[in-house]
């Protein structure tokens, strides 16, 4: 398999043959069926595939919230397959960052009260937490709207304060689901700028999209079909969601 | 992340949603102003009875017929033979060391003026009666020995009586109906202020005879003695038991003051707890109102408490921070009940006869009592929320 990024670069997150089931009123399904992948330090990774095909579930599982029926997972070079539940917040909170297609963000609070809430569960104490969150929101250009709440933002924004909040614990990689989901196009350009940018500043991403537009702005593709890895494929013609913009007619400047 | 941050999460969550908050507090609020004020009735009436009672003098003993054992309830015998007048004089005679030997007669009647009339209780006693009553004469005279032997039909009024029949006037020689036969008030008493211990402003004092001849009487309820010495009053005991034991053999008792303030303040302690109880369960309703909205709280907040862990809570993380948010409802509950109960309390003493007394010891009982309610209604709601699967929380709409 052909590497997209520097061949010595290690492996971040890796499944071995995962399969998930869930029984519904004794009905077996089968959400996964033996998924290998790896994910390396830096790259951006999109996992595509139609509705139904396993993604989410996929991501929930290397994301560390749920745990598979068959198979492991292998974060940092440790199996984490039987760790308790408080472990795997812990491992949670200082490796993993998620970006969620409904933003997830915490109501009637503060943009920086949100990208504080996983330094507040790592223990960092008040004045460098507000310090790091500042430092995050003005990485993704909402340094004007920290004190806003989640309502009083655009979606577009919202979406970032979340890319913030996923960011500030510095993970070693970022998990995004169908984070343009709920935007509209332009706000959507603007959210995969931002994961573009911050992957080529050394962040590890992985992109869950059913679309393949936006799943060609990762380097590599890998796509799932009914619970199964049915290729994997580098991008030829990589999107770059920077020169979109630009080329889009002037709106009103985000931020 | 350290409990000061739990704190915070808390007060904010308890913030956003202050209606919620308010109403759910109200029953922990009025449950603590219950308990508050109830005790502090309770404690300020057995304060009140218990001073009435010291306040006639340790020196005291009261000789009542039957038998009575050292605690309240349970096995009393219903008098069998009644004392007499003479039984007294016998005591006067017989006993040494005592300043006054008072037979007392006491009976409910209606004393009346032209056409006002006021219910009251009639305390007969003999000449020495005040060395055993608490009144104070502000005006005329008590009634005197030659009266008490001739059974004259004379009254000294409490300050109730004196105030409905005589108003604006001086009662003293004024002629007043008592069971159909005329009596001359001879003196009347200052306001004792009304008590919960009987309205001793509604009492008339007549001679013992004549209350027994009015009412048709041949015996009399109660004798008291009043020993010299205080610090003999157990030998007085044993003489008086000893004059009246060939009369009676066991069917009498002498209490001291000591045991009738004991027997007093077990009655009025018993009181006081089940006032506690009855306002304990209004905090117990209070209580599960708590848990009942930390329930509807943890389910509605299913996604919140679904971030949090994906972004790295811990179980002890959420459980603290449900627990803190049911004990700072209870807690707050609590100040703001202790609050009301004791203002309600002075207030009452104020303004009502019902004295009132509120101890720290009532406080503090009140407020742990309530921050309690908060942990224990509090554990299991929050237990359920630190639970959660965090991506079923996730998911949840
Ligand atoms: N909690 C669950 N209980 C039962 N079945 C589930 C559960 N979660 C997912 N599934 C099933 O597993 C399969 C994969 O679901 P998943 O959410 O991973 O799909 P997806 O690829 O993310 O789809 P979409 O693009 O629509 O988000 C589906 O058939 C779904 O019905
Ligand atoms: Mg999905």
């Amino acid at each position: 398999m052909p590497e997209a990024t520097g061949a010595a670069s290690r492996i971040v997150l890796e499944t071995r043959d995962v399969g998930k089931q869930y029984k519904l009123d004794g009905v077996e399904v089968n959400a996964l069926r033996g998924v290998s992948i790896a994910i390396r330090s830096g790259e951006m990774v999109s996992i595509m595939g139609p509705s139904g095909s396993g993604k989410s579930t996929l991501m929930h599982i290397v994301g560390l919230l749920d745990r598979p029926t068959t198979g492991q997972v292998i974060l940092e070079g440790d199996d984490i397959s039987n760790l308790s539940p408080n472990q795997l917040a812990e491992l949670r909170n200082r490796y993993i960052g998620f970006v969620f297609q409904s933003f997830n963000l915490l109501a009637r609070t503060s943009a920086q009260a949100n990208v504080e809430l996983p330094l507040v569960y790592a223990g960092v104490s008040g004045a460098d937490r507000a310090r790091r969150a500042t430092d995050a929101l003005e990485r993704v250009g909402l340094g004007n709207r920290m004190g806003h709440f989640s309502s009083q933002l655009s979606g577009g924004q919202q979406q970032r304060v979340a890319i913030a909040r996923a960011l500030v614990n510095n993970p070693s990689i970022v998990l995004a689901d169908e984070p343009t989901g709920n935007l509209d196009s332009r706000s959507g350009i603007e959210v995969m700028a931002m994961l573009q940018e911050l992957n080529a500043q050394g962040i590890t991403v992985v992109l869950v999209t059913h679309d393949d537009r936006i799943a060609r702005h990762a380097e590599r593709v890998i796509r799932v079909f009914d619970g199964r890895v049915q290729a994997e494929e580098i991008v030829g013609n990589r999107v770059l969601a920077a020169q979109e913009l630009a080329s889009l007619p002037a709106g009103e400047v985000a931020g | 992340m350290n409990l000061a941050e739990s704190f915070r999460i808390a007060l904010r969550a308890l913030n956003a949603n202050k209606a919620r908050s308010i109403l759910t507090m109200l029953g922990v609020v009025i449950g603590v102003a219950a308990v508050i004020l109830l005790v502090g009735i309770g404690t300020g009436v057995q304060d009140e009875i218990t001073g009435q009672v010291e306040g006639l003098g340790s020196n005291l003993l009261f000789i009542v017929p039957g038998q009575y054992g050292g605690s309240m309830g349970g096995d009393q015998a219903p008098p069998s033979r009644r004392f007499t007048i003479e039984d007294s004089d016998l005591l006067a005679r017989r006993v040494p060391g005592v300043d006054a030997v008072v037979p007392v007669l006491q009976a409910g009647s209606t004393i009346k003026r032209g056409n006002r009339s006021v219910r009251v209780v009639v305390a007969a006693a003999n000449e020495q009666g005040g060395e055993v009553f608490s009144g104070t004469l502000e005006g005329g005279r008590g009634y005197r020995k030659s009266e008490v032997q001739a059974a004259a039909r004379v009254v000294a009024i409490g300050s109730t009586v004196r105030e409905t029949l005589f108003p604006g006037q001086d009662p003293v020689g004024k002629v007043v109906t008592l069971e159909g036969q005329r009596f001359t008030v001879v003196g009347y008493y200052e306001s004792m202020g009304g008590g919960l211990a009987g309205d001793q402003d509604s009492q008339v004092y007549i001679p013992i005879t004549t209350a027994q001849r009015v009412f048709n009487l041949n015996y009399i309820n109660t004798i008291v003695v009043k020993a010299t010495d205080p610090a003999r009053i157990e030998v007085v005991k044993a003489d008086l038991r000893r004059v009246l034991t060939p009369r009676y053999g066991e069917e009498f008792t002498v209490f001291t003051q000591e045991q009738t303030l004991g027997l007093l303040s077990d009655l009025l302690g018993t009181l006081t707890y089940m006032l506690a109880g009855i306002a304990g369960i209004s905090l117990l309703v209070g209580g599960i109102g708590i848990m009942n909205i930390m329930l509807v709280s943890v389910s509605e907040r299913t996604r919140e408490i679904g971030i949090r862990k994906a972004v790295g809570a811990r179980t002890y993380d959420i459980l603290s921070q449900f627990v803190i948010e049911a004990v700072g409802l209870s807690v707050l509950g609590g100040i703001i009940g202790i609050s009301i109960g004791w203002g309600g309390a002075v207030l009452m003493a104020k303004f009502t006869p019902v004295p009132t007394n509120v101890t720290p010891w009532a406080v503090a009982t009140a407020f742990f009592f309530a921050a309690g309610v908060g942990v224990f209604f509090g554990v299991y709601p929050a237990w359920k929320a630190s639970q959660l699967d965090p991506i079923v929380a996730l998911r949840y709409e």
